[in-house]
């Protein structure tokens, strides 16, 4: 066939080396609803659920069985399921009806009902649904600090910088897993050079991840990943009830902490029970609630590819935040996961969070190059931060950022460096030379930095396990090197765990260590005139993006 | 009578409605299985617990040289394997392959893999070539070293696998293969690779377990 030019030009656009495929519901390819998917049905028989979406309790299975017990309010359910989904999807977007009214009604609908309420609504109601059913009034953001080298300075010196730019949570994960320790004691030291209050997480193997927290060298944890079908449980080795007693364990040392879910992991796991990805991820955010958890990052999150694929799937995604926040979840609302070549795309993916605004718009924007993101590349990353400042500027959107001077990123970096490499020294851990203290300063990403001795870095990490160093350690460390700000900073974050209220839904602190969560400063919103409105000095923060015109340079 | 594409396409399509088909070739749906049959492995031998101290174990996946015959990104899995082996080899360690017929999970491949090697070291791959070094005493979730994007592997990059595996047995200190990145790949492979694991897992057969595997 002779080759239309048209055609041609537009094959080789970006947005078509992405990956799409047709709706297969045996295999769970289908974003929002398949027709496997149950019929909501709720049956109460002294106090207990005997049938749950169609399903009686002896052919539960262990999903179906936590859901019932613990994820839904059984004085409340009655009421709730006799409203009509349709009536239900249209109080969420109904300014006269409050958030605390919807949250009651939804305690007691189950997994099919709102995966039904959730099909009345399209992508602007849901949005709209967002916005009012957001725990925090203000709106956050999270960075993911990473790089190739799993380069310990390069990670304090991109944690300062982030906690600079405005994000309210860093997390890390390694190359090399037994990076972990360094790691995680790198990202606590930058992030409060940075701004003080801001919470760190080392994403790691669940038990390294458990002790690095119980040892205070990390202020948060969230990858305690749910799945929507038992066979995908079984596999990662787990059940609900063991994911609630992690949970348990953490809570019992003060530690926030949140889930991790999100659709397309049966898909990819091959095991989908021929669903759809909305269906399962609800199951998901049912069990999250059931185990006590007070939030989820949730949106699809690494398996984004898969939902991406299919049709509707971007409003899925939004879909399964609204849930979260339905349900009462903090909402870390991904946006964390490189999914589209096209800019056109991944951008337009981004404003169904960022304009109604979530607890975490990003649960991981790439604080380094995508190169560096060892999360295999978030949907926005460091070349991208005046974009998306631009893009506050323009909207008066608060997205969670701040633009900041080249001087103040230099010294922050610096401060983060020269600190770790003291830290490394007073505890004889691996040796930091002034050399990589400039370097990583001055460094956009790991291609501009001296390579690390592994071996020296990997055995101190051991020793760090081995010698039991705790976040007091560090604060020692810090102290007596000079950094007292610092140390008093790492302090501070230490007694958060004593005092246990950042443990409240969607908790994050200000630089005071103050706590702002969805108890003491929850979302009001009720329509115009109501909730969280962009004013004021942070207004007028957003305006100060750089390379603005000068009249009188004319 | 002209007879055009157009033409042929609707011909087609009626006589595809005919036979019950959806006349969209790329649509599956009303299908459980990527391949009609499950292979049966009933006839091959059981994997052993191995004794010699060099061993090191590959556990390939339930797909691996049968329904699936090359990577994601397309390198023959006869290649892969010899690959593996050879790095094995170099370092004076000794291969054995077995297929892991309970689980598709990489991780938890790699554990078993581990657990019936001699030496307590094992590597756990894939059929799209997804890898993993274990040991036997380590969390299933945790692990020597992970190589989690099967795009960016090459035939080097097994064979320092399998050299990095024999250098664990060893007792050396090991220098990890360095990390490997794409963005891109996400977008661009998601889909396959969720395809390919459809077809690996549905080959699984607990109930024969491992089998050895040796061949070519």
């Amino acid at each position: 066939m002779k080759r239309s030019k048209r055609i041609e030009t537009l094959d080789k656009r970006p947005v078509n080396l992405d990956g799409y495929i047709n709706e297969w519901p045996e295999m769970g390819f289908t974003a929002m609803s398949s027709p496997y998917d149950p019929k909501p049905s709720i049956k109460v028989e002294d106090g207990k659920i005997v049938e749950l979406d169609g399903k009686q309790r002896k052919d539960f299975d262990f999903i179906d069985q936590f859901i019932a017990d613990y994820a839904i309010n059984i004085e409340q359910t009655q009421h709730s399921m006799s409203i009509s989904s349709l009536e239900i999807a249209r109080m969420i977007v109904d300014i006269h009806v409050s958030r605390q009214e919807i949250l009651k009604l939804i305690t007691g609908i189950t997994p099919a009902k709102m995966t039904e309420v959730m099909n009345h609504l399209n992508v602007v109601e849901l949005m709209m649904g967002m916005q009012k059913m957001r725990a925090r009034k203000t709106p956050g953001n999270q960075a993911h600090i990473t790089n190739l080298k799993d380069d310990p300075v390069q990670i304090a010196a991109d944690a300062a910088e982030g906690a600079l730019r405005g994000f309210a949570e860093e997390e890390t994960t390694m190359g090399v897993a037994r990076y972990a320790p360094l790691s995680a004691i790198a990202l606590l030291i930058g992030s409060q050079v940075g701004r003080p209050g801001v919470l760190t997480q080392c994403s790691a193997e669940e038990a390294t991840e458990l002790e690095l927290g119980i040892r205070g060298l990390t202020t948060y944890a969230e990858t305690l990943s749910v799945y929507g079908t038992e066979k995908v449980f079984i596999d990662g080795d787990d059940t609900p009830y063991s994911k609630a007693f992690l949970n348990s364990a953490y809570a019992s040392r003060g530690l926030k902490v949140r889930f991790t879910s999100g659709s397309g992991s049966e898909v990819l796991m091959g095991s989908s029970e021929k669903k759809s990805m909305l269906y399962l991820e609800c199951r998901c955010l049912y069990a999250t609630k059931g185990a006590g958890s007070q939030g989820i990052q949730n949106g699809s999150v690494s398996c984004i590819g898969i939902t991406g694929s299919v049709p509707s799937g971007i409003r899925e995604v939004l879909a399964e935040n609204l849930v979260a926040a339905l349900l009462g979840l903090e909402c870390a609302s991904s946006n964390d996961q490189s999914f589209s070549n096209s800019d056109m795309r991944r951008t337009a993916r981004t404003m169904l969070q960022f304009l109604p605004g979530t607890d975490f718009i990003f649960s991981g924007y790439a604080a380094e190059p995508n190169y560096d993101n060892m999360f295999a590349g978030s949907n926005f990353d460091a070349e991208d931060f005046d974009d998306y400042n631009v893009l506050q500027r323009d909207m008066q959107v608060d997205g969670g950022l701040r633009p900041v001077t080249e001087e103040e990123v230099i010294r922050v970096r610096n401060k983060a460096a020269r600190a770790v490499q003291a830290v490394f020294k007073h505890l004889h851990l691996s040796p930091v030379s002034d050399e990589q203290v400039e370097a990583v300063t001055y460094a956009h990403g790991s291609k501009d930095t001296p390579d690390r001795d592994v071996t020296a870095d990997l055995m101190a990490a051991e020793d760090v396990l081995k010698r039991g160093i705790t976040g007091i350690d560090i604060v020692k460390a810090l102290a007596e090197t000079g950094f007292k700000d610092v140390a008093n900073s790492v302090l501070n974050m230490l007694k958060q765990r004593v005092i246990g209220d950042y443990m409240q839904t969607a908790a994050i602190l200000d630089k005071e260590f103050h706590v702002l969560s969805g108890l003491n400063t929850a979302n009001d919103y009720m329509g115009p005139g109501t909730g969280y409105r962009v004013e004021g000095e942070r207004w007028e923060e957003i305006k100060k993006i750089p390379h603005i015109i000068n009249p009188q340079d004319i | 009578m002209q007879i055009s594409e157009d033409l042929i396409k609707q011909i087609t399509n009626a006589v595809l409605q005919e036979m019950g088909q959806s006349a969209n070739s790329t649509s599956l749906v009303g299908k459980d299985r990527i391949n009609p049959k499950r292979t049966s492995y009933a006839n091959y031998k059981k994997a052993a617990k191995g004794t010699n101290p060099k061993e090191v174990v590959i556990g390939v996946g339930a797909a691996f040289q049968r329904e699936i015959k090359r990577t994601i990104c397309n390198i023959p899995l006869d290649e892969v394997l010899e690959n593996l082996k050879a790095g094995i080899e170099e370092e004076g360690m000794v291969p054995r392959v077995v297929k892991i017929l309970d689980t598709s999970d990489v991780c938890f491949m790699a554990l078993e893999a581990a657990k019936l090697s001699g030496s307590g070291i094992g590597i756990g791959i894939q059929s799209k070539g997804t890898t993993v070094i274990h040991q036997k005493d380590l969390y299933p979730l945790s692990n020597l070293e992970l190589f989690p994007q099967a795009p960016l592997m090459t035939l080097d990059t097994y064979r320092k696998i399998g050299q990095n595996a024999a250098k664990y047995v060893k007792g050396e200190q090991v220098i990890p293969i360095p990390c490997t990145n794409d963005p891109m790949s996400r977008p661009k492979y998601q889909v396959k690779a969720a395809l390919m694991h459809i077809a690996e897992t549905e080959q699984l057969d607990p109930e024969i377990g491992i089998i050895e595997w040796e061949e070519k």
